[in-house]
């Protein structure tokens, strides 16, 4: 059958098209190849240091290089019978676990009240606030907290670890989320509040599921800086058995300041693992997954 | 429900939409205040006071600190190794927290938002783990993958018999401190991200926008406030950053002291707290020239 | 918001003053008859032990051997004694700082374990006593200060006056790898007597691949280390002191001597100068010796007991006693080191001390001395030979173990101590500076000249000898 130009012209167009999209697609699959390979390459970062801490646990003439393990379980036992191990990592989640509340709680309030309100001074305050808290995390400022702790009776308490960290945390914290706050819409609130809600009602049920995924953030980012303190809590405790993670970890060396590899490397293993699991845990439920809208 | 796309505005404390009023809202803000004030402002205030002494953890010094004045900060600057430091701080915190770091975390937190859930998971947990362990541990990490002889990075790219720590100090640590801090940014940026309207983002899309100009018109003016707060938060946070010294202690010959490491050398170590304290007020003061900064580029974005 | 911020300042105000009040420290009132007849007695010891870490040896004594016999002690005598003990287990730079910080408070435990070398600083700091102050004058009467050596005395004191018990001390020697020697022809007994004995038996050791011959610590990155195993060792041999007469070691020509021995040792490649720098060098110097690539090291005696030690080791080598030798350490030349001497090393140690606060003075002193007592030593030894502090202990407990009797029987006489003077750290840390310079590639008057600049700005330009 003859086709009309016409309708040459058609097959051409589609013919061309075809192709096209097919060339389409094999960009399309180039590119995709392209950012799996990137994506890889970037995870091969961050896990290549990791394989020291992989191998070593198990082996049983753990060194300071990287080498396949004479498999042995026998740092773990060692772990066992160590009488602060295990109490320790109790320990750092009670401790860390007040802090998280209390910089979550804390925060979330004054960023509420400084997002909304008008307060003078409020944006230097915060920032000279910032700015002191990056000198109160080193050796000198310990002499000042433990005066005031020792005045105050906190001194051995699990709670005044938790609070000294928390007042260390609060500025940086206060500073992410009003960042949070202050993106959500203020449509919602005033609708709430025609239908008579109280401000606490309205930051309850209107605001903080908005600022969920910022909420979420500043409760890793601070459970992450409690857990791994070590010299707040080394200078205000006496009692062992209130020794968090983060000060055993530091036992595990010999007299004369060589490391201890079997415990250290074991107890790394389970040191991490409250934390990447506590991650887990609020990326699933409390996500980091918003899309648009109120959640309820 | 379709959000509206609030941009924040740098005078959005003026609608207080909640109807808080000014008692209310101090009462909000006083039990942070109260903890700041007690466990941050007195021992900071007292930390800079301290700078003005030769007070000392043990010693005479300890018994009947002197009032010096000024002259820690004399001696501050005139040593050479400070100066030094001051400048290598600098190195340190540009590379690794405001390319490293940020681009890292960025780049990440955008990815895996188009990658199943179990890769999302891994990837996360990896850049996780790395910011997670304590920092003793992850100095024995990256020493086993630094190392000369049998190090991890040397067999794989096959040089062995290069010591990066000692060759390439600066860079092995600007390396490392990327490797470590970019989860924050990352956590950061993710939750974010998934503030941005996914309706803006599919119009874009459907409109035969590349990925450049999705990030450049529908993504960036959402998160403009965020990319600041974190570049500042970690721009301090690495500034101040202890972990160097794990690394390289600061060597070979003062080739890696960044100002932290410089202060346990030349001050801590030897208990000469007023001397350390009045290094941290330079510090401190040189953080502020930074916020500053930071805080016109934010004024400005917002006009 | 205004009112917020008044209240922050006003709380800050009023913390600083009464902070300021009850902060100053000052020597606490110390007085021997405090709860002399008490009946119900407690008391806390506090050490930078922790059972299953560090020093998990004496943190296990003093909860199983010293509280349950103290007590039961004390019970016979009718008094109900509690015995709590503090563990802490860190870095020791971290121990004092807490340490610090509770005797600056008049609080913390009675019965302290400190470092021999922190005793004059605490001493200025008003933190420790003299224990005639503290207990009284039955201090005197007790029998262990004539099983003590004067100069293991005087580790524990400070002007003369004794502030606690030393518990025990320590010598350095320099080791060296039998089967290396035999490959270089070296002999199998070696005794070095002067430093160009050991740059010759570098120079030999060289011709082996993949060996660094002589592994003397340098530079900042071992830190004290440095000072203890490398330069004051060395400066011993050479006559002269780091501090004496109230004056400290400039850049006097035995300093010159000293650097110039570690340029002879370095511009020759007869050393590694990557463990002088790396972070963990250290570490890394013993993992190297123990895998057999260091022919000669100086190290104390923590080196054979803990790290080359087939039984638990952290580098065991598995024929450690037939494989590594041991030699004193040669002055610059015969006769030419401290008090005249052909050999020399450098000692430390720790003891006990009392908390001036306690409120039990009478029977801290008993808990001290029964802790310095034959038995418990030999309990805390458990088995293990080691240096203590007390000859009668040391002459039972070190016979099995050639070494250690060396050191006691042979070292420790020449020994020397370094001098309690809380500005100690700043001299070490330009000591150290100037061994880095060195290792670096500058010459021994450039990093001499550095180092006095460095020990002026430290100690003040009166205080130092140069020449």
């Amino acid at each position: 059958m003859n086709l009309t130009s016409a309708q040459t012209r058609e097959a051409a167009k589609a013919t061309a098209k075809a192709s096209r999209s097919g060339d389409h697609l094999v960009v399309a699959v180039l590119r995709r190849v392209l950012f799996y390979t990137l994506l890889s390459l970037v995870a091969a970062f961050f896990a290549l240091p990791l394989l020291w801490l992989v191998f070593t646990p198990f082996d049983r003439h753990p060194g300071l290089s990287v080498k396949l393990p004479d498999f042995t379980l026998d740092s773990f036992r060692l772990l066992q019978q160590n009488p602060y191990a295990l109490t320790s990592l109790k320990n750092s989640v009670l401790i860390a676990g007040a802090t998280m509340l209390m910089v979550v709680v804390f925060a979330a309030l004054a960023a509420y009240a400084l997002s909304r309100v008008r307060i003078p001074g409020r944006d230097a305050l915060l920032y000279s606030l910032l700015l002191l808290s990056s000198i109160v995390t080193g050796t000198a400022a310990m002499v000042p907290i433990f005066l005031l702790m020792f005045q105050i009776n906190l001194i051995d308490s699990r709670t005044g670890v938790s609070l000294v960290l928390a007042g260390g945390l609060l500025p940086a914290a206060i500073f992410i989320l009003k960042d949070f706050m202050d993106a959500t819409p203020r449509s919602y609130e005033e609708s709430a509040r025609v239908f008579g809600a109280s401000p606490l009602q309205v930051l309850r049920h209107v605001v903080l599921p908005i600022a969920r995924p910022g909420l979420a953030t500043v409760a890793v980012w601070a459970m992450v800086n409690a857990w791994g303190d070590f010299l707040v809590a080394f200078i205000l405790l006496r009692d062992p058995e209130k020794s968090p993670a983060g000060v055993v970890m530091y036992t595990f060396y010999t007299e004369g300041g060589q490391a201890n590899l079997p415990l250290i490397s074991a107890f790394s293993l389970l040191y991490a693992t409250p934390v990447v699991a506590l991650y887990l845990f609020v990326s699933r439920r409390y996500g980091f997954r918003f899309y648009g809208g109120i959640k309820s | 429900m379709r959000a509206r796309s609030a941009l924040p505005r740098a005078d959005a404390g003026l609608t207080d939409a909640a109807g808080l009023g000014h008692a209310r809202a101090t009462a909000f803000v006083v039990p942070a205040l109260l903890l700041v004030g007690a466990f941050l402002v007195f021992p900071a205030m007292w930390t800079l006071y301290l700078g003005l002494t030769d007070y000392r953890l043990t010693g005479i010094a300890a018994a009947h600190p002197q009032f010096v004045g000024l002259s820690n900060y004399a001696t501050a600057f005139g040593d050479p190794q400070f100066r030094n430091s001051r400048w290598l701080t600098i190195l340190f915190v540009l590379g690794s927290a405001i390319i490293g770091q940020t681009c890292m975390g960025f780049g990440i937190a955008w990815s895996v938002r188009s990658v199943p859930r179990l890769v999302r998971g891994v990837v996360e947990t990896l850049v996780l783990l790395a910011w997670i362990l304590p920092s003793s541990v992850v100095a024995y990490l990256w020493i086993a993958y630094l190392g000369r002889g049998d190090g991890t990075l040397n067999t794989i790219l096959q040089t062995q018999g290069t010591d990066w720590l000692l060759a390439h100090p600066m860079l092995s640590i600007i390396v490392f401190n990327t490797w470590r801090g970019a989860a924050f940014s990352m956590l950061l940026f993710s939750a974010a991200l998934n503030a941005v309207p996914p309706s803006q983002l599919e119009t874009a899309r459907l409109s035969g926008a590349s990925t450049l100009q999705q990030l450049r018109d529908v993504v960036f003016p959402h998160i403009r406030g965020h990319i600041l707060t974190n570049t500042l938060l970690i721009s301090l946070w690495t500034f101040n950053d202890f972990s160097p010294y794990l690394l390289t202690a600061g060597g070979p010959n003062h080739a890696s002291e960044t100002l932290p490491v410089y202060i346990y050398n030349s001050a801590l170590n030897a208990g000469q707290l007023g001397y350390g304290s009045a290094i941290s007020l330079i510090m401190l003061v040189v953080n502020l020239v930074i916020a500053l900064f930071y805080l016109r580029l934010l004024k400005e974005r917002r006009t | 918001m205004r009112l917020a911020r008044f209240a922050v300042v006003a709380t800050i105000a009023a913390l600083s003053l009464s902070a300021a009040a009850c902060g100053s420290s000052g020597s606490g009132s110390s007085d021997p008859s405090r709860g002399a007849d008490a009946k119900e007695v407690s008391l806390t010891i506090a050490a930078n032990a922790v059972g299953g870490g560090k020093n998990d040896q004496e943190a296990r004594w003093v909860t199983e051997y010293v509280i349950p016999t103290f007590t039961k002690a004390m019970k016979a005598k009718g008094v109900t004694a509690t015995v709590k003990f503090q563990p802490s287990g860190v870095d020791d730079e971290k121990y004092k700082a807490k340490l610090s910080l509770d005797l600056k408070t008049r609080s913390g435990a009675d019965v302290v374990a400190l470092d021999g070398i922190w005793v004059g600083e605490f001493a200025q700091a008003g933190y420790i006593q003299p224990l005639d102050q503290v207990v009284g004058p039955t201090v005197a009467q007790w029998e262990g200060w004539s099983q003590i050596p004067k100069p293991v005395q005087a580790n524990a004191s400070f002007g003369g006056k004794a502030y606690g018990l030393p518990t025990g001390t320590d010598g350095r020697v320099l080791y060296y790898n039998k089967k290396l020697f035999a490959r270089a022809g070296l002999p199998a007994e070696w005794a070095p007597k002067s430093w160009a004995d050991i740059l010759e038996a570098g120079r030999a050791l060289k011709k082996l691949p993949g060996v660094a011959p002589l592994q003397i610590n340098a530079g900042t990155a071992m830190g004290e280390a440095t000072a203890m195993q490398g330069a004051l060792p060395l400066l011993a041999g050479t006559g002269a002191q780091i501090y004496a007469d109230g004056t400290w070691q400039g850049n006097t020509q035995q300093v010159r001597d000293v650097l110039t021995f570690y340029r002879d040792i370095y511009s020759a490649g007869l050393g590694e100068p990557a463990f002088q720098q790396a972070a963990k060098g250290r570490d890394e110097s013993f993992a190297a010796f123990a895998a057999g690539k260091v022919g000669v090291l100086l190290e104390g005696d923590y080196f054979w007991r803990s790290v080359i030690n087939p039984k638990g080791g952290v580098n065991p080598m598995t024929n450690r006693n037939a494989d590594v030798g041991y030699a004193m350490i040669p002055a610059q030349k015969p006769g030419s080191g401290i008090r005249g001497q052909d050999f020399v090393s450098m000692s430390g140690g720790s003891g006990y001390f009392l908390n001036p606060n306690t409120k039990f003075p009478a029977q801290a002193w008993e808990l001290l001395t029964f802790m310095s007592s034959p038995d418990a030593l030999k309990a805390l030894l458990n088995g293990e030979a080691r240096i203590t502090a007390r000859t009668d202990v040391n002459k039972q407990v070190l016979g099995g173990d050639p070494l250690l009797s060396l050191i006691s029987a042979k070292v420790l006489p020449l020994t020397a101590y370094r001098p309690g003077e809380g500005v100690y750290p700043q001299v070490s840390a330009a000591l150290q500076q100037a061994t880095a310079d060195i290792v670096s590639g500058k010459s021994a008057a450039e990093a001499g000249a550095a180092y006095q600049k460095a020990v002026e700005k430290a100690v003040g330009a009166g205080k130092v000898s140069a020449s």
